[in-house]
């Protein structure tokens, strides 16, 4: 609270990001978590809210006579733009801004004063939802080839590695050890996928030490062990995910590539994906794009294709498939590498997985794949998602890379995935919002040091107990794009720009109407329907047999004569017997469940992001809980659509 | 008959008619030249032929029999309100004042056949200005011709000015939205055309709004369908061949002009004249689209099939100069250009935007693109009534439009969302909100495949919910 300079400003404008003339006027609070726009409109309560722990940057304008310009971009894309009276105002709501939006101890996160109404005895089993230990079960682990290793209990042999980790039956702790001392960072090869139909796994580690010309024998020999742990296959591919100078320019370091000629049946491959730094920029480029006024075509698509993002993505995409088709289609084990091993090694696993296996494709599937190859395995998400004040040159949007793949995925096989792109969103919400503990710290030792289960919530079991907003309506298990290794196509045309996230707050630009909410509905309806039937049904049998009894001359059980059918029929159809208030419909119409979200429904929109805390919270108390900066509110007029200016 | 047939051979191009969309030409070529016989020697006529003689279905009735194929008529005498001030005129009854029109158009009730006769001449083509539109809600009115024939010394027109006048009666002002560019409309004076001066027609306002016709379209098309065929696998060259095509571009002008259109009837409440140079092609496009937003009637398949019998059909686009070759054509016709294929991507885009609010389907919309190319049917040939009406199209062929309404295609080309609703659809026109036609220009890659069983998937959730709420209904036991 020390931080706030000034907890209120009067007679604030709040810009419209597509039309600068269209702009409410209202009063901000400065919040210890949150800004909070008031709209100064009777009758209608139009706020926005926006955590502190979402701002990426804050700019202060040169003043003008109508005030200080403050603009702010935040890390789920939202762009503010207030304009305060006063110079001075404007001033200390920046500073106070800029000290609230860059925590320097991890203890001032949001997560540690987000309070939602769950008791503490609820706590623990929200940390117990996801088993990781489950999902290797799942995958038939251990077993005769893969086994639990101990040796990095107490994080003594890498410390950004997880505890629990699965090595090749074979690998003896000396050897691993000693190929850790081999690999940066100590992150030796371990398992990270294990496919069951045909033994071939997944496995990931870190560059090694290699330089020009070292050679480490129980390197050697751990690769050895994770070749012969498919008993199928007498060779393995080792990906490195670089582009090759990326990889020669380490060598110069002491570090590099794996040399064909001393290990034994690995055949190696580069896959180029560029590092951390080209991605940031590439993402900073298309947000300018995504930002433009009012871009001409030709402007957006120079843009977009000048930012390069989708061909990262089409990068990224295409290492997956081909360590995905190593598994499925040729049986063959991959060791997955890039520098440290956390950033484009967590990508192409976690998208190889995607590809593979229909379970990642579910709800808590994506959630436990993200818990295991992103969180588990070290993927430095305070430094990448700048959640402490800490060097720039480490942020980057590698984890934003892999949702969009998954995305690009679902645009191609629409029914393959249990989820929806709303829950993608929400995820990469919450992985910059610090709300819960899942994505604080860079790996399972810090998280255990900062007591995260003890002291914060859970994203994963949230997004479970809301799990109607995420389901997919078109999803079927049976269906024939669901089952088995996903083949995608990556010809450049299959990649769209994905406007639902970064152009997420720019509401003029959405489709106006859902199909996919419609579907719910149906699909929610078409559920109780089926119920009701049931009910019928049952109840007709029942009151046939109650029939034969109370009339024993009729001797025929199921009489089809007229007379019964509409004995039966009468009972059965009564409304107020079996209807009454179940379906609002008309009876003969189907509901039409969604209406157009124009002009005269704007009003109701329901928030994608409510976390389930009390929507009607007043100002003076939210310190502990909130909608997750969102406009509670539409603007009623966004439906028009600016044609005059084009 | 035959004369009539020998006739058509002779207006038809040359060559063959093919349609062609994306990447795996071969495959469309295939299909088209199994189902027509194309590749015998004389294929025009084995086309003709085909199309006109051979195909019979005696569930059909022929063209012009029923209320889908004569809009203007049931149109009118439907619109009750249309009556106080506006009436049908038979004036071109025999084709004579305007080639390309109907035989009936509906004019201001003040304005009598006499007048109009004087205003054709005075507009490119005998285009005199007639009413396409009718805005209920407010009485405003869209109204459609082609640029008046001023000339370089500005010669004016007072039936013309009366006419126009009558239309705007009772109101302070009406806007023309003239589809080509300030310097090209008066350029335009040089050829004999031009553009309605302010000071000869005081309460109109002129808006200038530039849109792409004729070659650039063509070429637009052309590059376009070769990036589609793009298998460089290169990120970077598939997207700047996707801007350099402009083709997105043409979208986004077309949607954002018929937005523009609606927006002067609907929020400004004026009345509104369209034109271009001929009025043919844009003129069409901006003022179909403008419906579609403001009109929920248009937006059932009825009324989607009914508009276009109007404003395309009827109002004379030249289907057979514009869609005679495709992209594909080395034969490099001046003529051809894809205005009735960008519309039926605008429609896409709105159809993409508002997905429960159109009543027919994206295969709808395939299918018109297929049958504008290259038909069984009867509709879409010649280039307006009056060729139609010599080759005896009403009493030879089939008609595309009641065919697309038998109850099985009824099935595969009503869109299952749809929901009525009242309320105009405003496009967005940002770029991000606009998206490349896959189901149309890369119809051949096998992605759309997974996209059409997701189309099925809806369909069949669709029926199952509908069969499950009738069937527990009391009334329907």
């Amino acid at each position: 609270m020390e931080h706030i300079r000034l907890p209120k400003v009067d007679n604030v404008r709040l810009l419209d990001r597509i039309s600068p003339r269209r702009s409410r006027v209202g009063t901000l609070y400065l919040t210890a978590t949150h800004t909070i726009f008031v709209e100064n409109e009777a009758g209608v309560r139009n706020e926005t809210w926006m955590l502190h722990s979402l701002v990426c940057s804050l700019e202060k304008q040169a003043a003008t006579a109508s005030g200080s310009s403050l603009l702010i971009h935040c890390k789920n894309f939202q762009v503010l733009n207030f304009v305060i009276p006063r110079e001075r105002e404007c001033h200390d709501v920046h500073l106070s801004l800029q000290r609230l939006s860059q925590p320097e101890r991890p203890d001032e996160l949001y997560c540690f004063s987000y309070k939602p109404n769950i008791d503490a005895e609820e706590r623990r089993p929200e940390w117990d939802f996801l088993d990781l230990r489950a999902d290797y079960r799942r995958m038939g682990l251990p077993n005769s080839l893969w086994k639990l290793s101990s040796v990095n209990q107490h994080y003594k042999v890498s410390d950004t590695y997880p505890a629990d980790l699965f090595v090749p039956e074979s690998a003896t702790p000396p050897v691993i050890v000693g190929s850790s001392k081999f690999r940066s960072r100590g992150r030796f090869p371990t398992l990270s996928y294990y496919s069951k139909e045909n033994h071939a796994a997944i496995c990931r580690s870190s560059q090694p030490l290699s330089g020009f010309s070292a050679r480490c024998l129980e390197d050697e020999q751990m690769l050895e062990a994770i070749l012969r742990s498919n008993p199928h296959s007498d060779f393995m591919y080792v990906v490195d995910t670089r582009p090759k100078l990326n990889a020669i320019a380490n060598r110069a370091a002491g570090k590099g590539y794996e040399n064909e000629d001393n290990y034994s049946n690995i055949k190696f491959q580069f896959i180029g994906i560029e590092n951390i730094h080209v991605m940031r920029n590439s993402q900073q480029k298309m947000m300018e794009v995504c930002e433009l006024r009012s871009p001409s075509m030709s402007d957006f698509l120079e843009g977009l294709e000048s930012s390069g993002w989708l061909k990262h993505i089409k990068a990224v995409l295409d290492a997956g498939i081909f360590i995905s088709k190593a598994v499925a289609e040729e049986g063959v084990s991959v060791l997955v590498h890039c520098s440290d091993g956390w950033d484009r090694t967590a990508q192409v696993c976690s998208v190889a997985c995607v590809l593979l296996d229909p379970h990642y494709r579910t709800l808590r599937g994506l959630m436990v794949l993200i818990e295991k190859d992103w969180i588990s395995f070290g993927h430095k998400f305070s430094h990448r998602c700048n959640h402490l004040q800490g060097d720039p040159k480490e942020v980057s949007p590698v984890i934003d890379q892999f949702l969009e793949c998954v995305w690009q995925l679902m645009e191609q096989f629409p029914c393959a995935f249990e989820f929806n792109a709303r829950f993608l969103i929400t995820i990469h919400s919450h992985i910059y919002s610090c709300q819960y503990g899942n994505f604080i710290g860079n790996n399972q030792r810090e998280r255990t040091e900062l007591g995260l289960r003890e002291k914060t919530h859970s994203l994963w079991s949230y997004l479970w107990m809301n799990r109607a907003d995420y389901i997919n309506p078109l999803y079927r298990p049976d269906h024939s794009q669901t089952q088995g290794l996903l083949r995608p196509s990556t010809a450049p045309y299959c990649f769209k720009f994905w406007r639902a996230l970064y152009n997420r707050f720019d509401r003029g630009m959405h489709p106006r109407q859902s199909v996919e909410d419609y579907l719910s509905a149906i699909q929610e309806e078409t559920q109780q329907l089926k119920e009701q039937l049931a009910s019928h049904k049952q109840k007709i049998a029942q009151l046939e047999q109650e029939q034969e009894w109370s009339v024993p001359q009729k001797a025929v059980p199921f009489d089809k004569s007229p007379t019964g059918w509409t004995f039966c029929n009468d009972l059965a159809n009564t409304p107020q017997d079996y209807t009454g208030g179940f379906f609002t419909s008309s009876p003969c119409q189907p509901r039409a469940p969604i209406t157009l979200q124009t002009e005269e429904s704007n009003k109701t929109s329901k928030s994608i992001l409510s976390n389930g805390s009390d929507q009607e919270s007043g100002i003076a108390d939210v310190s502990c809980r909130s909608p997750l900066s969102e406009d509670s509110t539409r603007d009623p007029d966004s439906d028009e659509a600016a044609y005059s200016a084009s | 008959v035959c004369v009539g047939y020998l006739d058509l051979q002779e207006r038809l191009p040359s060559s063959v008619k093919i349609f062609v969309c994306s990447s795996l030409i071969s495959r469309a070529w295939r299909s088209v030249s199994t189902s027509h016989a194309l590749l015998r020697p004389c294929p025009v006529w084995i086309q003709c032929r085909s199309c006109i003689l051979s195909f019979t279905d005696p569930l059909m009735p022929a063209c012009g029999t029923s209320g889908v194929s004569r809009p203007l008529k049931g149109h009118y005498s439907q619109m009750k309100e249309l009556h106080d001030r506006w009436r049908l005129s038979t004036v071109n009854r025999d084709f004579s004042v305007c080639p390309s029109y109907p035989q009936a158009v509906i004019v201001p009730k003040s304005t009598d056949d006499d007048m109009l006769e004087k205003v054709a001449k005075f507009r490119q083509g005998g285009r005199f200005p007639v009413l396409c539109y009718y805005h209920k809600k407010n009485g405003m009115v869209i109204m459609r011709s082609s640029q008046p024939l001023t000339g370089a010394n500005r010669k004016r027109c007072r039936e013309d000015e009366q006419l126009l006048q009558a239309v705007i009666d009772g109101s302070d002002k009406g806007y023309i939205i003239d589809t080509r560019s300030s310097q090209q409309a008066l350029q335009a004076r040089m050829t004999g055309g031009g553009l309605e001066s302010k000071s000869c027609y005081s309460s109109w306002k002129r808006l200038q709004r530039q849109m792409e016709r004729g070659k650039a379209l063509q070429e637009s098309l052309i590059k376009l369908v070769e990036a589609c065929r793009d298998e460089s696998n290169n990120m970077d060259r598939w997207l700047s061949k996707l801007e350099n095509s402009k083709w997105l571009s043409h979208v986004q002008t077309a949607l954002s002009t018929a937005g523009l259109l609606a927006e002067c009837v609907e929020r400004d409440g004026h009345s509104v004249l369209v034109h271009g140079s001929e009025g043919t092609d844009s003129t069409l496009l901006i003022s179909t689209l403008a419906q579609l937003i403001m009109d929920p009637s248009c937006r059932t398949l009825e009324g989607f099939l009914t508009l276009l019998e109007r404003e395309w059909v009827q109002a004379g686009h030249p289907f057979q100069q514009r869609c005679a070759h495709s992209a594909h054509s080395h034969a490099r016709l001046q003529q051809e250009s894809p205005v009735f294929l960008l519309l039926l991507d605008c429609v896409w885009q709105l159809w993409r935007q508002f997905p429960l609010a159109l009543g027919f389907s994206e295969a709808l919309l395939l299918r018109l693109a297929t049958e504008a190319y290259a038909s069984n049917y009867g509709t879409f040939l010649g280039n307006n009534q009056q060729e139609r009406c010599t080759l005896g199209v009403k009493e030879n062929t089939h008609c595309l439009f009641q065919a697309l309404l038998r109850p099985r295609e009824r099935d595969c080309y009503s869109n299952p969302l749809y929901e009525h609703t009242e309320l105009a659809i405003w496009p967005s026109v940002h770029p991000q909100s606009l998206q490349l036609w896959r189901g149309f220009f890369l119809r051949w890659t096998p992605q759309t495949h997974h996209l059409e069983e997701a189309q099925e998937e809806i369909r069949n959730m669709v029926i199952e919910w509908g069969k499950l709420a009738l069937s527990s209904c009391p009334a329907s036991t």
